[in-house]
């Protein structure tokens, strides 16, 4: 008995010696939540693809922190995101975590992610909802708040003279915030306002609309494969080159441009990152991303890694402890060189940034790409920010 | 009023595609008694092989051979493999077993292509659109699926009706036992009938290519849309399929294109809108209840 006791003594007393030395070695984890499958598949893939790319290139460490990146399909399904979510909070312990890209799995998964008191990073989504009265100390957005990329379009779209525009976009929160968002910083009149289901994938009875309505300007907002066969449609409808169009980023990113092609040529686009943007760690980034993955990054790559950077200064400050108030206090100084430029947190934790107008045209082999022609909107932050109390 | 017609046009369209898809799956159904969810799944091997051979060879000809080949010899190795066994087991075990091949062709065409949406462009001389009345443009491709989808269904009426393949298809919808006693080999017929099927599935695949992203997950969003059709027509009758499909399409379209129009009329623009599309998305599952309400077996049932 005597025996046994000081036996399991000196056991406990070694495991609190070795704890504190344990605890130093072994990785943070980081939970990431994202649509691998379906038809949204590759915007999971390319902010995973980048997360792993900044901790690759940083000898598998954020913020001097030895990492490891936990990853989970969520199918584009709300359930299935709050289930995961809740699986790497209870069973794993996760501390930090980021990923979801599309609004809908936010808005189920994100609240019990920070009412558990776990940080949450948003790469991609960021519904309005979160942005205003419920904004929250432990939710940050690295990428934009969803309006803003519409609110871009609208202002381009006035700047460029339109006075009429038809409008569509699916109908879902994302897709409502869209058109709310264009309508905004629209001055002119809209002719005609559509919502699409989330499923569609053939628009003919919308082309038809948009003929029988003939605005000056038809602005849609179609992330992924929807966009790809909505601009292909435009195009078949004998529309694209007789009405023009201006988009925000989601709905022609690098891959939409690949598989649309010369569809896509004269199209005006509002984005807040561009490949060609001129600055260190945008260079960094697109030399690296191409060279590992042998393709062109979209966007939501590059919010993959600047989610990364983001999350590897907070660790840096924290000294590579998970320790969430802490993390916070060190994530709002936004201390990170953004592949964007210029960028830092509003008081809701969103972020403020410049919207930029890009143009597609030819490029040097011959392939339709994406060039950065003017500024639209410089310090944008976002039209909830007044509501949220922090 | 061109704008009607123009709209009714796309609902025709839409109708013919959606054909395409449930005949297979009605002839399935009612035959062999086997609800196969990965019906789909062939729709989308259809449109990949079919992407793929005109990537690689420019083609147009190989490009519908490659699709169709595909889809029918896939659909065939799976009927062979997987079916056969589930035919004396109840409809749970076929529905989960088939619901595993979607799963399995959804990953395996994720391996061998990515998840990228791959781009098929609509061959040169079919890409425009030409003029059907004063002021109706409309797109010849669109046309050419019309047509190709009403060829189809005359032919499958002759086929069904007026060859003898067509007798022992239409005797096993109804009087299984019978047929197999009469010593046909029905696991030939089986396996011809799935066929037929899988090749009319990836028939609206590689003609769904040129219009639609080819990506995963393609099969499942008009899988659901074909079993409304099945269900409205009645289980296992082609001309049930048919006019089913049709009406399908033109009831969704019509819904679509006019109903958020109409709303307006009566209530602010952004809410007659939300409303609106919410209607349509609704409409045609609306329609199919009002069908089994007042016909349950659907408007033409196979097995009177």
């Amino acid at each position: 008995m005597q025996h046994r006791k000081s036996v399991s003594l000196g056991v406990m007393l070694a495991a609190a010696v070795a704890l504190p030395a344990l605890a130093q070695q072994a990785p943070v984890k980081i939970g990431m939540v994202t649509t691998l499958s379906g038809p949204g598949g590759y915007l999971g893939q390319d902010i995973r693809d980048a997360f792993k790319l900044a901790i690759d290139m940083n000898g598998g460490k954020l913020g001097g922190a030895p990492v490891e990146l936990v990853v989970e399909d969520d199918a584009l399904k709300p359930g299935q995101g709050k289930q995961i979510a809740e699986k790497m909070l209870k069973t794993d312990g996760i501390k930090i975590m980021t990923g979801i890209v599309f609004s809908n799995v936010a808005g189920a998964t994100v609240p019990d992610i920070v009412d558990a008191g776990a940080l949450y990073v948003s790469p991609n989504a960021a519904p309005s909802n979160f942005a205003g009265k419920e904004c929250n100390e432990n939710y940050f957005v690295v990428s934009w708040q969803n309006d803003s990329l519409h609110e871009s379009a609208g202002q381009h779209a006035t700047n460029l003279g339109y006075k009429k525009a038809f409008i569509l976009a699916p109908n879902y929160q994302a897709g409502k915030d869209a058109l709310a968002g264009f309508k905004r910083l629209f001055k002119g009149e809209v002719v005609g306002e559509v919502y699409t289901r989330l499923d569609q994938t053939d628009f003919a009875p919308e082309m038809a609309q948009i003929r029988s309505a003939n605005p000056d300007v038809v602005f849609q907002f179609h992330p992924g494969g929807l966009g790809i066969a909505f601009l292909r449609q435009y195009q078949q409808a004998g529309l694209l080159g007789k009405i023009p169009m201006v988009l925000a980023e989601p709905s022609l990113d690098a891959t939409t441009l690949k598989a649309v092609g010369d569809a896509a040529l004269g199209l005006s686009v509002t984005a807040h990152w561009n490949t060609d943007f001129d600055n260190a760690s945008n260079k960094a980034f697109v030399e690296a991303f191409t060279k590992a993955y042998n393709r062109v990054p979209t966007y939501y790559a590059s919010q993959g890694y600047d989610t990364a950077l983001a999350i590897a200064s907070a660790l840096k400050a924290t000294g590579g402890k998970a320790d969430v108030p802490a993390l916070r206090k060190a994530l709002a100084k936004a201390d990170f060189q953004s592949v964007r430029g210029a960028f830092k947190f509003g008081p809701n934790q969103h972020p403020v940034q410049d919207w930029y107008a890009l143009k597609v045209e030819k490029g040097a082999d011959g392939a339709p790409v994406l060039k950065t022609s003017g500024k639209v909107l410089s310090n944008h932050s976002d039209a909830y920010a007044k509501d949220c109390k922090l | 009023m061109t704008l009607v017609l123009e709209q009714l046009l796309n609902g025709l369209q839409f109708g013919v595609m959606l054909f395409l898809l449930a005949a297979g799956l009605t002839l399935i159904f009612g035959i062999m008694g086997v609800i196969n969810l990965a019906h789909g799944s062939l729709y989308m091997v259809g449109a990949y092989a079919a992407a793929f051979a005109a990537a690689q060879t420019g083609s147009v000809i190989i490009a519908i051979l490659a699709g169709l080949a595909a889809a029918a010899l896939v659909g065939m190795a799976m009927e062979l493999f997987v079916l056969r066994r589930l035919y004396a087991r109840d409809h749970l075990d076929q529905v989960l077993a088939t619901f595993a091949l979607i799963l399995i062709f959804n990953q395996s065409v994720t391996l061998l292509f990515g998840r990228q949406p791959l781009f098929v462009s609509v061959p040169s001389m079919l890409n425009g659109s030409i003029q059907l009345l004063p002021g109706l443009t409309y797109p010849i491709y669109r046309l050419l699926i019309i047509a190709v989808g009403l060829a189809v269904a005359l032919g499958l009426y002759l086929l069904i009706n007026r060859t003898r393949i067509g007798m022992l298809v239409r005797a096993g919808a109804t009087h299984r036992e019978m047929v197999r006693a009469l010593g046909v080999d029905i696991r030939l017929l089986y396996t011809a009938v799935f066929g037929l099927g899988a090749l009319l599935a990836g028939l609206a695949g590689l003609m769904a290519g040129p219009i639609l992203a080819v990506q995963v997950g393609m099969g499942e969003q008009i899988l659901i849309m074909t079993f409304v059709v099945v269900v409205i027509g009645g289980v296992g009758s082609i001309r049930g399929a048919f006019f089913g499909a049709l009406l399908v399409g033109l009831v969704d379209t019509v819904l679509r294109a006019f109903l958020p129009g109409l709303l307006r009329q009566v209530m602010t623009g952004s809410e007659a809108d939300a409303l609106g599309a919410g209607l349509a998305s609704m409409g045609i599952y609306m329609l199919m209840a009002v069908v089994l309400l007042v016909r349950p077996k659907g408007l033409f049932p196979a097995n009177v």
